[in-house]
């Protein structure tokens, strides 16, 4: 296309003429710069402290004496690190149940997102000429069209009722909340899988069983990777949910323990932060040791 | 957002098998490579159990609420029916009221505000910048954490460090928090909701740019075009699709905000920043479960005329480009 336009060009624009395709390449990589942009790289950077000042902030905050922390705008650096913030956080918050309780609620959504709109999606690709996998369909893109606070009231009763007001009652949710979103990315991927691989598994006999667990989710590793992302970011992050369902407080999740302390917080800002920078750490240093991978995964997410 | 369009659109192998079941009219015509033309009973199993979850867990509430809506249920003890008793008085109820005006007025500033930060950013990103990698890493990392912890280290930042601040420098009119100003505490939900959601409509608009091909940028600038009318002319019109997309998306998200306005004003001061989601969530707190369900039912309507008019506007925008 390159090549094409540059030897175009001596007939559309005469007094270009005089340009041999290698000035022309010349000017062109001179204009907008194949080179790097330094002006917009510093420009970035100096943006990018809009991010990094809070998280600075917090760590330094969590790190200051009691008085330091109530003097001054709190960008100082702490005069002499008291680490010991941590462990009476720690200890205050009982933050090991939290963690716990958290990781139950990811773990368990994770896994049941992934196993429920995976097989969802492979149900309904397969049997799209049967009416009733066509309307199941129509009936959890609808789920997309009503507003969570229409159903949270009733559900809370619900939940309360059938004893599921507690981090399993929470993982089921967010499951059945993420069907419709996660079993579109799971059908977009599977049309793309072609049929064959399919068939050729039925040849050697294995069932509709085997061919699904066998063939088509390891197929599905990409838009797996995808899903599950959004999943533990949801639910790891989710403050509505556990805040409004978990009826025992010793059972609730990392953010909706720094709302339960707040009373406590008030009074001790470095141990406020303290708790806070426990709390963002879990996400933070899976982000820093998978960004390459968390990154690819959201972006496939957004071009389906 | 392709969704309606795959409801009617039957995927690459359908057509065979459509053929094949019309033909076959219940009776067995399985071929060598089909075996399973009856539908394999496995495929419901598959199915099946996550309809009922999903029954159980969203359609059921739903109806539960939207009857109990009806009647003058408190959320516990007896109750009878009053028909559109409800219904009346949230039209003349002015916090209820206050509450739209206020999370309508959000959503749309937010919206805004994010789609240009998050658009400028793309740009930003997509340009040739050394240490891409790093850099977008660090933009990305908002994505990660938790909103409503974020929020309160915001909620420090404003309502202690920003004050001292302005008071050092002498600008008096600053120097009591922002969180504290009836007219102004929106600004600091609207800032950290930015914050917050900038990353993933930024990831959003890279992937549309990331999608338009160098040649056309190579093709323009040969005819002369600067880098601001390659801007314009170019990477935006054809990144409109996404552009769409995420004030869709966006605009849904922000009518439901619920944990930064928690964390930073908590409704605040007053009820001036209390949006419609944090009024229905209190049904139980404030006994008034019935007539918070009505109020959960009509911004049901609302938000699903919105989402129809956007499906509209979506699909005039596919036959377009």
């Amino acid at each position: 296309m390159t090549a094409a336009l540059t030897d175009l060009r001596p007939e559309l624009h005469g007094p270009a003429q005089l340009d041999s395709p290698r000035a022309a390449k010349l000017r062109r990589a001179n204009r907008e710069g194949f080179k790097i942009n330094w002006w917009m790289t510093a420009l970035m950077l100096v943006a990018s402290l809009t991010i990094l000042v809070p998280l600075y902030f917090t760590v330094s905050m969590a790190l200051k004496s009691p008085e330091q922390a109530a003097s001054g705008t709190g960008f100082a650096w702490p005069a002499d690190p008291h680490w010991e913030n941590f462990s009476q956080a720690f200890v205050m918050t009982n933050y090991p149940a939290a963690f716990m309780s958290t990781a139950v609620i990811t773990v368990i959504s994770v896994l049941g997102s992934l196993a429920a709109s995976s097989m969802v999606a492979y149900a309904i690709v397969r049997n799209w000429d049967r009416k009733f996998f066509r309307l199941s369909y129509i009936y959890f893109l609808s789920a997309m069209f009503v507003p969570f606070p229409v159903v949270i009231l009733p559900l809370i009763k619900q939940t309360a009722m059938f004893g599921l007001d507690n981090p399993l009652g929470v993982a089921f949710i967010h499951i059945v909340g993420g069907i419709s979103f996660n079993s579109l990315l799971f059908i977009a991927f599977l049309r793309s899988v072609p049929i064959e691989l399919e068939e050729a598994a039925r040849l050697d006999g294995a069932s509709t069983w085997q061919t699904f667990t066998k063939v088509i989710f390891p197929l599905l590793a990409p838009m797996s990777a995808t899903v599950g992302i959004f999943a533990f970011l949801g639910s790891w992050n989710d403050f509505l949910l556990p805040q409004m369902l978990i009826a025992d407080p010793s059972l609730q999740t990392l953010p909706v323990v720094q709302q339960l302390f707040q009373g406590q917080f008030n009074t001790n800002y470095s141990l406020a932060f303290a708790s806070y920078l426990m709390a963002l750490a879990p996400t933070l240093v899976v982000y820093l040791f998978a960004q390459r991978w968390i990154m690819s995964g959201v972006m496939r997410g957004a071009v389906k | 957002m392709t969704a309606p369009a795959d409801v009617v659109a039957p995927p690459p192998a359908g057509a065979e098998r459509q053929e094949a079941t019309t033909t076959a009219n219940g009776a067995q015509a399985s071929g060598p490579l089909r075996p399973d033309r009856k539908v394999d009973p496995t495929y419901y199993w598959m199915i099946v159990p996550v309809l009922v979850l999903f029954a159980f867990f969203s359609t059921i509430p739903a109806l539960i609420g939207g009857f109990f809506s009806f009647t003058n249920y408190a959320g516990y003890g007896d109750w009878k029916m009053v028909g559109l008793r409800n219904f009346q008085n949230i039209f003349t109820d002015p916090e209820i009221l206050a509450s739209y005006a206020f999370t309508f007025f959000f959503a749309i500033v937010a919206t805004l505000v994010v789609n240009v930060v998050a658009l400028l950013l793309a740009l930003g990103l997509n340009s040739k910048i050394k240490w891409k990698t790093g850099i977008r890493g660090i933009y990305f990392i908002p994505m990660v954490l938790s909103g409503l912890i974020i929020a309160y280290v915001f909620n420090y930042l404003f309502s202690n460090t920003l004050p001292t601040i302005a008071e050092s420098l002498g600008l008096a009119p600053l120097a009591t928090s922002i969180l504290a100003n009836e007219q102004w505490a929106w600004a600091a939900i609207v800032f950290v909701t930015v914050w917050q959601a900038a990353p993933g409509a930024t990831i959003i608009y890279l992937a549309g740019l990331q999608s338009i091909s160098t040649d056309v940028y190579e093709a323009a600038s040969l005819d002369g075009a600067g880098a601001w009318r390659q801007l314009r002319n170019i990477s935006l019109p054809l990144i409109a699709g996404y552009v769409v997309i995420n004030i869709i998306l966006g605009f849904k998200g922000y009518l439901g905000t619920y944990e930064v306005i928690v964390a930073l004003t908590g409704g605040g001061p007053g009820t001036a920043t209390q949006s419609v989601a944090m009024r229905i969530f209190s049904g139980f707190a404030g006994g008034d479960y019935s007539y918070q369900m009505a109020n959960a039912i009509i911004f049901f309507i609302i938000t699903l005329i919105i989402s129809l008019l956007q499906l509209q506007i979506l699909r005039r925008r596919e036959v377009s480009l």
